[in-house]
């Protein structure tokens, strides 16, 4: 019986779907391009503009500052590695791909958990969407990006965007609706507009899990801008995949081995920031 | 005019309040009305609050007490009746009259204290005035003046954390003062604290309402307490009120087996005071009487003593038989060298304290007003009298009627 049931023309459905958008949008998406390709580009010459060893030592000092002592020592060593890896232009490209990436899925995701914090219907919209773009592998997203934004770091970045901006909204959510409800009340009780109240005490409050998430963010981007690289988008992800293709194991290793320090240190800063506010204390 | 008038008042919680306010009307019980899926918070609650007074709401658990402060400031919404503050029904409030109510006339303060963890103390306390808009400066001066009023000078730019239990209470109580509110919700604001912490802030409540005389409505489990600030007190039982009055009518006219039960036992010395006890002073000397008219005086009434007065019955002193006898031997015109310095009580005076003043006193004790000027006068017989009048008889009061109901709360600090 079931052989007789013609197939169901999911794949050619979502292919005109997506035909239709590249076609009416593709001058939104082109021009989205180019402005994403530009900043990019400024800010990687930007950044490698300035000699390592000092680039290094502020980002090193940040880190200290964030982190603590050990921190700060741990990411100079890494970083003065990766540099005597002759790693450090992808390592500048793959850094300044998850900073965009993860500025826009913030500015992006904040309002989103917020509004899915404050409304139930809201939430009821965004929380299974969230489930369907966690749980699709993230290759699936390469393959449209690339119609919209064409090859290269564009591509990659809303590829990224859109796989690592769950995090963020779901712990914005759950961090203001994590706020005690006594001091909500005490918030209403001294006559606070909902405005008032969201940024004088449900924000603040949630401020340690909303790093929480962003940091989430930053270690999904950073996955997902290595996998990019199957898709042009450079960096030290390009580097695994010109070792794979050659099959030259030990620069394999190599690139790998520079990710996973990028990946400890943007971790470690990033998970203090946020931690030693007061409210952190609270619960 | 009444502060607050409360009218009416009804809260039903649940999905659909319509319905269980028709199960009331229609003279359900609220375990019925529970049972349909709706819990009754308060029912047909009225009374009126004065400005000024301090008004103690208390009841068992689930008796609906902070439902109905709630309701006070609309934290919950009533589902039927009449709030006026000031003659102003504020049940018809809108979304901006409510938030108005809430930054200036209204304060609360929390049982838990409900401090933000992310502000320091002075923000904490400056939190109302923030809402309201006033400049970063100005408020900062007045949440420290309020501080100081709680006895916190100098702990402005700590953190809620770093104080201590007590402390916190009063940032909050601070936090509510700040805005210079008309009236003080107090929901248990003290049950968190430890019995001798408690002590101290229930004294410093009563300090400052003489200070700065507001209208406060305040709940506590805790019948001592109760006696303690309260002007009158309110008793509620399954969202109903069951009786209202001062300490006094109270613990000496109990409405019903319900409240009975949470008088007895309770210290009455520590509850009825001068007033119970006051006596006419049916002779007073003057200043200007000779020693003769004075002995006189207390011959015809057996008095040892008698109490000196001006001609506007402002207390002197007294004058006791033997300086009299004295007077006369010496030939003295008039007894106004002989009076003695003499102690004596407002008329809100606890027997508690009576009774220590009288050990060391052993002429009449003179009740006087806030002008000095006599009153009547309490002797050590009449009070011993109204302990042992007052003092719950066992055998009379346990009666054997039992409702399914639990022992009411009592204050382990006696
Ligand atoms: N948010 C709510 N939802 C449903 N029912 C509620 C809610 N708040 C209170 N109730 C019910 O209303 C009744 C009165 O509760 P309330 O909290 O006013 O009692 P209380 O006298 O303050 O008790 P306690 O001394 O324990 O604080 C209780 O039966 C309670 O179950
Ligand atoms: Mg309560």
């Amino acid at each position: 019986m079931i052989p007789m049931v013609p197939k169901f023309p999911l794949a050619h459905m979502i292919d005109v779907a997506l035909n239709w958008l590249t076609h009416n949008f593709s001058w939104l998406t082109q021009a989205l391009s180019h402005g994403i390709s530009a900043v990019i580009d400024v800010i990687i010459t930007g950044l490698l503009w300035v000699p390592p060893w000092l680039l290094i030592l502020i980002v090193a000092a940040i880190g200290w500052r964030a982190a603590g002592r050990r921190v700060g020592i741990f990411t100079a060593l890494g970083l003065l590695f990766l540099w005597n890896l002759r790693l450090w232009q992808p390592t500048v490209e793959t850094f300044t791909l998850v900073l965009i990436s993860t500025l826009i899925a913030v500015a992006i995701g904040l309002p989103l958990g917020i509004a899915a914090a404050l409304s139930k219907r809201t939430s009821r919209v965004v929380m299974p969407v969230l489930d369907f773009m966690q749980t699709m592998p993230a290759f699936v997203y390469l393959i449209p990006a690339i119609p919209f934004f064409g090859l290269g770091a564009v591509s990659a970045s809303v590829a990224t965007v859109i796989f690592s901006t769950p995090p963020t909204i779901r712990l914005t959510a759950l961090g203001i609706q994590q706020v005690p409800s006594d001091l909500v009340e005490a918030a209403d009780a001294f006559g606070s507009s909902p405005r008032q109240k969201l940024f004088k005490v449900q924000l603040p409050m949630a401020v340690p899990t909303i790093m929480a998430g962003i940091n989430q963010t930053i270690m999904l981007a950073l996955s997902m801008v290595v996998i990019a690289a199957m898709i042009g988008a450079g960096g030290l992800g390009g580097k695994v995949w010109q070792a794979i293709q050659r099959l030259e194991p030990g620069k394999g290793f190599e690139s790998g081995i520079a990710i996973v320090i990028l990946a400890m240190i943007l971790d470690r800063v990033t998970q203090r920031i946020g931690r030693g506010s007061p409210a952190a204390g609270a619960h | 005019m009444a502060k607050i008038r409360i009218e009416k008042l009804t809260k039903i919680f649940g999905p659909r309040p319509k319905e269980g306010l028709r199960m009331l009307d229609a003279g359900k019980s609220n375990a019925e009305i529970r049972e349909a899926g709706h819990a009754v918070g308060i029912s047909d609650v009225s009374f009126e609050v004065e400005q000024g007074e301090f008004v103690v709401v208390m009841g068992l658990s689930g008796s609906g007490k902070s439902t109905l402060i709630r309701c006070l400031n609309r934290l919950n919404e009533p589902s039927r009746g009449h709030i006026y503050i000031d003659d102003e029904d504020i049940t018809t409030y809108d979304h901006d009259q409510l938030l108005k109510l809430r930054q200036h006339k209204i304060s609360m303060v929390f049982q838990h204290f409900a401090l933000f963890p992310h502000r320091t103390v002075v923000d904490n306390a400056a939190y109302g005035l923030e809402i309201q808009g006033i400049e970063p400066e100005e408020r900062r001066r007045r949440a420290n003046e309020a501080l100081e009023l709680v006895g916190l000078k100098g702990w402005s730019d700590s953190y809620p954390s770093q104080l201590s239990g007590g402390m916190q209470q009063r940032v909050g109580l601070a936090r509510a003062l700040a805005v210079e509110p008309d009236i003080l919700l107090m929901d248990e604001a003290f049950s968190a604290l430890d019995p001798l912490i408690r002590r101290d802030m229930q004294h410093e409540m009563m300090l400052l309402q003489q200070r700065v005389k507001k209208t406060i409505v305040f709940i506590t489990h805790d019948l001592d307490e109760a006696l303690q600030v309260g002007d009158r007190i309110v008793l509620m039982k399954d969202g109903r009120v069951v009786q209202i009055g001062t300490p006094e009518d109270i613990l000496k006219n109990p409405a019903s087996a319900y409240v009975e039960r949470f008088v007895e036992n309770v210290d009455m010395s520590r509850v009825l005071t001068a007033q119970a006890v006051l006596q006419r002073a049916r002779v007073l000397a003057f200043p200007g009487d000779g020693p003769r008219t004075a002995l006189r005086k207390m011959n015809d009434d057996n008095y040892a003593s008698l109490l000196v007065v001006e001609r506007d019955y402002t207390l002197r002193g007294t004058i006791s038989v033997e300086a009299a006898s004295k007077a006369v031997q010496d030939g003295l015109k008039t007894i106004e060298p002989l009076i003695e310095e003499t102690p004596s009580i407002p008329i809100n005076e606890p027997l508690m304290s009576i009774i220590g003043i009288l050990s060391e006193w052993r002429w009449l004790l003179p009740v006087v007003d806030e002008n000095n000027k006599v009153l009547g006068v309490v002797t050590r017989a009449a009070v011993l009298t109204a302990l042992a009048e007052n003092t719950p008889d066992k055998t009379t009061s346990a009666e054997p009627e039992s409702e399914p109901e639990s022992e009411p709360e009592r204050s382990d600090a006696a």
